[in-house]
């Protein structure tokens, strides 16, 4: 048995960026994958002490409670005016925000619009699961056509209620943006290219190179009333066609940066 | 250091820079707007975080970033512009952490006009932004004044994790007047221990947040602020006295009205009429038991305001009945000139009030309504 031991790896542990709490997350709900995912970047990149975090209003709204360094929680809709303000008062510090469709895309867009049209040397981190999560399951901006929501019964209702919005689509026509590219959680090769693009984005903020957003397709299973399973199939076969898996915005200095 | 004819909103600037503020964060809107663009040239220069945000909305929210960082930092405003700000302010009273906030207030309700007034004394001093909390009020009544108090605002906000508002009007921030600076201080503030610095290397991390999810939690920190409120309370009252040891009557103004009133007290007493003002220069926390001494001794009271009456309520309950309270006030964005405060005194001093229960506002508006009739 000692011998077994000592011969033991270890192959997977808890990242030092994550605290050792249990999250309040529902069964199945992929928030947990892109907070390790977050958290294991900033633990390889060695930045975790030097790193300020801001939390949204929404599911992820105790974020803080999970991530093993500094954080701030902003009003809804605000991150990434609190994090302009601590970035422009703290330039040498990484910062980043962690949002959802509802904060970002809704009550939040013109704090994420100038953010980014200012090239503010911060990452933002958003989730996009098309529903409003902690609220109880009401339409968001990124609400698919015809998907039914508490607030949309029916289904969504593009003559009367619009279209989904596309945010990284948007955001990368914006100068001031370094680096902007939608990811998904639905399967671990999808995982593993978003870990990949979480670094990238956190490596141009390191750079000084400037605005840098991951969009990140989630799951709500308890919303969309679907299993977990069933909830992963439904970001592959709905949610990619609106939300296509693209890079819309890679400042060309990034490959040297990425070495 | 000599006296320099200085501009209001640039000289406001400019002291909040040499107090050590480290990020300033706003939007345009006359009448402040020099103060922003005066940031503007400076802070960059000086290495210091600016930013002109696309709202107001938006820059109170940089603010709280700020200020969660132990830095120094604050906007500066106008009356529409601090309501669209009173999301972010309740959140930075919410988190306690310190913030200063310069309104330089003009007419309203609503677009109003961009003439100067008081009418933002409720929105100021009673709060503003929703929940309990109990921000610190500066009213200085000249250039000068609002200079030494935007650099106590700052000391204040940091001893009391507080927010502080220094509350002036268009005049003041307008008007050109001499005036001296402080001399610029160093940055060598030492970080405070529940700051968000991100230098989490050999401590514990560290989180502010308005959230008390468990209402146990909240009562806790609305009693800690409330108990902050009292310690203000106890320590921080200021106000400025004019001829009041042996007043009869007692004029009670801030800011530009109190300035007014000055001019009127000066003329009333050459005319050997025995008046005196009193100028709150913390509208919060309010003297109360400084103005009910006064009730003690004085015959009757004189609340003059550019608003309908705001602070005239906060007197009454000062007064607590004892003398008789009459009031003068302008609105709109009009400043009354000091001859209407004059006749005021006069009017008092030839029939002076008894009753101590009348509506000294009805009474009012029935006098300024003929008086508007005379201007015009």
């Amino acid at each position: 048995m000692v011998s077994e031991t000592n011969n033991a790896t270890l192959v997977y542990e808890r990242p030092e960026s994550l605290t050792e709490m249990p999250t309040f997350y529902c069964p199945g709900c992929t928030h947990g994958t892109a907070h390790r995912l977050v958290a294991e970047v900033l633990d390889e990149m060695g930045i975790r002490e030097t790193t300020i975090g801001v939390a949204p209003v929404g599911c992820s709204v105790f974020a803080y409670n999970y991530f093993n360094h500094d954080y701030v929680e902003a009003a809804h809709g605000r991150a990434p005016a609190m994090a302009t303000g601590i970035k422009r008062v703290l330039p040498k510090k990484m910062v980043y925000t962690y949002q959802g469709d509802g904060d970002l895309a809704s009550i939040g867009m013109g704090e994420i619009m100038h953010a980014a049209a200012r090239g503010e040397n911060i990452t933002v981190i958003y989730l996009n699961n098309a529903i409003y999560g902690m609220t109880g399951g009401q339409m968001s901006p990124t609400t698919l056509p015809n998907m039914k929501t508490t607030s949309t019964p029916l289904g969504r209702d593009v003559e009367v209620a619009g279209y989904p919005i596309r945010m990284a689509e948007i955001i990368s026509n914006l100068d001031a943006v370094s680096y902007v590219v939608r990811r998904s959680l639905h399967n671990p090769a999808n995982i593993r290219k978003t870990k990949k693009a979480v670094k990238t984005a956190f490596q141009t903020q390191a750079s000084g190179m400037g605005f840098s957003m991951v969009e990140i397709l989630s799951s709500c299973p308890t919303n969309w009333k679907l299993s977990p399973s069933k909830s992963l199939e439904f970001i592959e076969e709905q949610m990619i066609p609106v939300y296509p898996i693209a890079d819309f915005k890679v400042n060309p200095e990034i490959k040297n940066i990425k070495g | 250091m000599v006296k320099k004819l200085l501009k209001g909103n640039e000289a406001f600037a400019e002291a909040a820079i040499r107090a050590g503020c480290e990020g300033f964060f706003g939007y345009p809107i006359t009448p402040s707007t020099e103060f922003l663009e005066h940031m503007a040239k400076r802070m960059p220069e000086l290495g210091r975080g600016f930013v002109q945000a696309e709202s107001e909305v938006a820059a109170i929210n940089m603010v709280y970033g700020a200020a969660c960082t132990g830095k120094r930092a604050m906007t500066a405003s106008s009356s529409p512009g601090i309501s669209l700000m009173m999301e972010g302010i309740s959140y930075i009273a919410g988190t306690e952490v310190p913030a200063v906030i310069v309104n330089v207030m003009r007419g309203g309700p609503g677009l109003g006009n961009i003439a100067p007034s008081q009418g933002d004394y409720n929105q100021m001093v009673k709060g503003g932004g929703h929940g309990d909390y109990f921000p610190i009020v500066l009213a200085p009544a000249s250039v000068q004044e609002a200079i030494d108090y935007i650099t106590l605002a700052f000391d204040l906000a940091d001893k009391y994790r507080s927010l502080v508002f220094v509350i002036v009007d268009g005049n003041l921030g307008q008007m050109m007047e001499p005036a001296e600076l402080p001399p610029m201080r160093d940055l060598d503030f030492i970080t405070p221990e529940w700051a968000v610095d991100g230098e989490t290397e050999g401590r514990e991390r560290r989180f502010l947040s308005s959230i008390y999810i468990d209402p146990k939690d909240e009562e806790v920190t609305n009693i800690r602020l409330l108990r902050r409120k009292l310690e203000i309370e106890k320590n921080e009252i200021l106000y400025h006295t004019e001829e009041i040891d042996d007043a009869e009557i007692v004029i009670v103004a801030f800011g530009t009205a109190g300035r007014v009133a000055s001019t009127a007290v000066r003329q009333a007493r050459q005319e050997g009429i025995k008046v005196g003002l009193f100028r709150p220069i913390t509208l919060s926390p309010f003297p109360y038991k400084e103005i009910e001494k006064l009730a003690d001794q004085a015959k009757s009271m004189l609340v003059a305001e550019m608003n309908t009456g705001m602070m005239l309520d906060d007197v009454s309950l000062s007064v607590k009945g004892k003398i008789p309270i009459e009031f003068y006030g302008r609105m709109g964005g009009i400043t009354p000139f000091p001859d209407e405060i004059l006749d005021e005194i006069r009017r008092i001093n030839n029939s002076p009030p008894t009753d101590t229960d009348f509506n000294a506002r009805e009474a009012w508006l029935d006098r300024l309504e003929l008086i508007i009739e005379g201007e015009n």
